[in-house]
């Protein structure tokens, strides 16, 4: 087997996306991260980060993350409403001689603060979630949580990816994605170089990754699918594939063992020879897949 | 007493329309003078917060009460702050709603649903 680790572009990121929960999104990206060894893996599922259920970090930061909103000082403030109408995404109103402002819909661009001719408008921060780092066996461990209540995970998973990057060693990132195909999604995807898409091999797999996968097509993302569960029977989530040519990097079959180890918290790439074998190979083929079309890419 | 109405066209004789904070116009009518005013709601296109802008405009046009099949939290939370009544239509009937508001056959709106955060750009 040729070294991963030389194969292995620098800071390589590769996302794992699925279209709904319990694909085995989080199996491939705990088991990959695992399976590479000095990585790092991010838990972008920022409303419920369940990675770090499987490494068992030993958390070594844990920091706040917070946003800034404006408050007004009403008795600056003269009601010209210049705010409410410059505010794109109105998150402001102003009722009764007051300026009423929506911190879940405010998108802390700080225009309003520069605009108000009165500088009736300040900043204050706003605490939405939680950053923590961790180390499991060579694995940086990273997991945002947002605060109960807080709308947008934006924020958090912004202050994630900021972080990954900051490692001094050049490891491969794994970014675990929040399930479906929402703003969140793309956030988390955006400077991935890889997309992979976890499927099932069933009609509702098939609707759930047709969604991610219009998305990774529309962000023009370099993708392949792997299939879990699989069984010999026909396969919807197959045929869309073959139908639409895209790549199949994988097809996990149905594991009783396999399913056994990952409901007990466990990592299969860290329990046995097999699944480290298994997921090693899987690596190896999306490094081949990447260094293969930066080939292609450079020869454009 | 002037209420408001999310309208599909501007013609008295249209239909409520099913979204308040994406609706084309507003009626704005005044049920003393039977004068009906039409305005656009420029929250139609707006990338987020639809609610809030569209319910900002209702409340700029001063009226009492507002009368809609549905509403988002935060359009509420502004109505209710500016003193604004949310009542439930029960017709698709512009005509009917107002008929029976007068007749005293609407209820307020109970139902309030979670906005959608307002991150839809
Ligand atoms: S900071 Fe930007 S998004 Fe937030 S209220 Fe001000 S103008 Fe609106
Ligand atoms: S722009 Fe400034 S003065 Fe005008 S309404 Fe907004 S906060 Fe008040």
């Amino acid at each position: 087997m040729p070294d991963l680790t030389d194969m292995a572009a620098k800071n390589l990121k590769i996302a794992i996306l699925s279209g709904k929960g319990g694909t085995g999104k989080t199996l491939l990206s705990v088991n990959l991260a695992s399976a590479a060894i000095d990585s790092v893996y991010v838990d972008c599922d920022v409303e419920e980060p369940n990675g770090h259920l499987f490494f068992k970090p030993k958390w070594n930061i844990e920091t706040e993350i917070s946003v800034k909103i404006p408050q007004v000082d009403p008795h600056k403030c003269d009601g010209c409403k210049r705010c409410v109408e410059f505010c794109k995404f109105n998150a402001l109103a102003y009722i009764n001689g007051k300026l009423k402002i929506f911190d879940d819909v405010c998108h802390s661009c700080g225009g309003c603060q520069i605009i108000c001719p009165q500088r009736a408008i300040t900043e204050k921060d706003r605490a939405v979630g939680t950053l923590s780092i961790g180390d499991s066996e060579g694995v940086h461990v990273l997991s945002g949580m947002m605060k109960t209540g807080i709308a947008l995970g934006i924020p958090v998973i912004n202050e994630l990816l900021s972080q990954c990057g900051s490692f001094e060693d050049e490891r491969p990132i794994f970014i675990d994605c929040p399930p479906g195909s929402s703003c969140i999604v793309m956030e988390s995807i955006k400077d991935a170089d890889y997309c992979l898409l976890a499927a099932e091999p069933t009609m509702f797999g098939k609707h759930d990754l047709e969604m991610v996968w219009s998305l990774v097509e529309l962000f023009k993302k370099r993708h392949s699918v792997v299939i879990n569960k699989c069984v010999d029977q026909s396969d919807p989530t197959e045929e869309f594939c073959n139908e639409n040519g895209i790549k199949i990097l994988e097809k996990i079959p149905f594991d009783v063992e396999l399913g056994t180890l990952n409901s007990n918290g466990r990592i299969a790439a860290r329990e046995s020879k097999k699944y480290r074998d298994l997921f090693s190979s899987l690596l190896e083929k999306i490094y081949r897949e990447v260094s293969h079309e930066a080939a292609v890419d450079s020869e454009r | 007493m002037k209420i408001a109405i999310p309208a599909d066209d501007k013609n008295i004789d249209s239909t409520v329309c099913q979204s308040f904070g994406r609706t084309p116009y507003f009626l704005i009518y005044d049920i003393d003078t039977e004068i009906a005013d039409f305005i656009d709601n420029s929250a139609a296109s707006s990338q987020g917060g639809a609610g809030i802008k569209a319910a900002q405009a209702i409340v700029d046009s001063k009226v009492s009460a507002i009368l809609t099949p549905r509403c988002g939290q935060n359009a509420a939370e502004v109505l209710t702050a500016a003193g604004i009544l949310i009542y439930k239509t029960e017709s698709s009937s512009i005509k009917e709603s107002i008929a029976a508001f007068k007749e005293k056959r609407l209820d307020q709106l109970q139902e309030i649903h979670a906005g959608s955060h307002g991150h839809g750009g």
